[in-house]
């Protein structure tokens, strides 16, 4: 199937899953290229490859201390996919609302324990 | 009043997408919500319209269609048919929206119980990446004036 390079755009770069195990693992600060390599257990070789399209893709920014290169989180590259996937989240979030009144409605019309008959309240009152 | 959040959309691969919510309630009040026609006709048009129409066949290789009219008075509808059914616990399904009928998507959702609250799962496997990215893009508009297209991408994401 033809795809538009990885390369190209954040949404493409941060489908990969090993991409994103990197971007989490610089979301709460910098890294080298070695620190990531014994936090995520890959190889170095892979590591470098994904850096380097997180780098082209802008999701990533790096400065040199020395002779350590470290890799930092760009939080607003990311806003255009959080924005994108936001609005269904919107979606959900409306429906999901709904079934929240509908499960508590089901808890009310089911107690915990169904027993007939225990409380004195009048007998058998019409379920609504 | 307990606060359940919002739902928690990600995007595992090209082609899937996983929709996650714990709500406040058992896991067999959940499944009810979600396999009862009278329930769904409550909840499932979310703020976007009205439920018109809800059959629900749960047995494996039955079918299922929901109709709704969306608020800007447009018609849409999805259907499928149910592969397995694990009362409680897992469904299977296949999940087309009647405007696209080649996008045919495979939906496992389940159940999980937890201290008397319920993670609902939802995971949209889609055949390609242009089909998931149109069904992500059902809420991209939402701000917007409801235009059909809007409306079918909407209507992509009711299920």
């Amino acid at each position: 199937m033809a795809r538009a390079p990885t390369t190209t755009d954040a949404f493409n770069a941060v489908a990969e899953p090993r991409r994103r195990q990197i971007l989490n693992a610089i979301a709460t600060g910098e890294r080298s290229v070695s620190d990531l390599v014994t936090q995520l257990s890959l190889p170095q070789p892979l590591v470098s490859k994904h850096l380097r399209v997180l780098r082209e893709v802008g999701l990533v920014a790096a400065r040199d201390e020395g002779r350590l290169r470290l890799y930092r989180l760009n939080g607003f590259a990311l806003k255009p996919i959080y924005d994108w996937v936001k609005e269904f989240e919107d979606l959900w979030s409306g429906r999901f609302a709904r079934m929240d009144v509908v499960l508590s409605e089901l808890k009310q019309a089911t107690p915990g324990t169904t027993k007939d008959g225990d409380d004195s309240d009048g007998g058998n009152r019409d379920d609504e | 009043m307990t606060s359940n959040g919002a739902a928690v959309v990600t995007l595992p691969t090209d082609t899937q997408i996983l929709i996650t919510r714990e709500f406040d309630a058992p896991c067999h009040l959940v499944y009810r919500a979600w396999t009862t026609p009278e329930l769904i006709k409550r909840w499932w048009a979310g703020d976007r319209g009205e439920v018109t129409s809800v059959e629900v066949d749960l047995r494996p290789g039955g079918k299922w269609r929901y109709v709704m009219t969306a608020n800007g008075g447009f018609e849409v509808a999805f259907h499928g048919e149910y592969h397995e059914v694990v009362p409680g616990e897992r469904l299977v399904s296949t999940e087309v929206f009647e405007g696209m009928p080649d996008a045919a998507a495979v939906t496992t959702t389940t159940f999980t119980e937890r201290d008397s609250r319920t993670t609902l799962s939802i995971l949209v496997q889609h055949q390609t990446k242009e089909y998931r990215d149109a069904h992500v893009n059902s809420g991209m508009e939402g701000g917007m004036q409801e235009s059909l297209t809007y409306l079918e991408n909407v209507a992509r994401a009711l299920v």
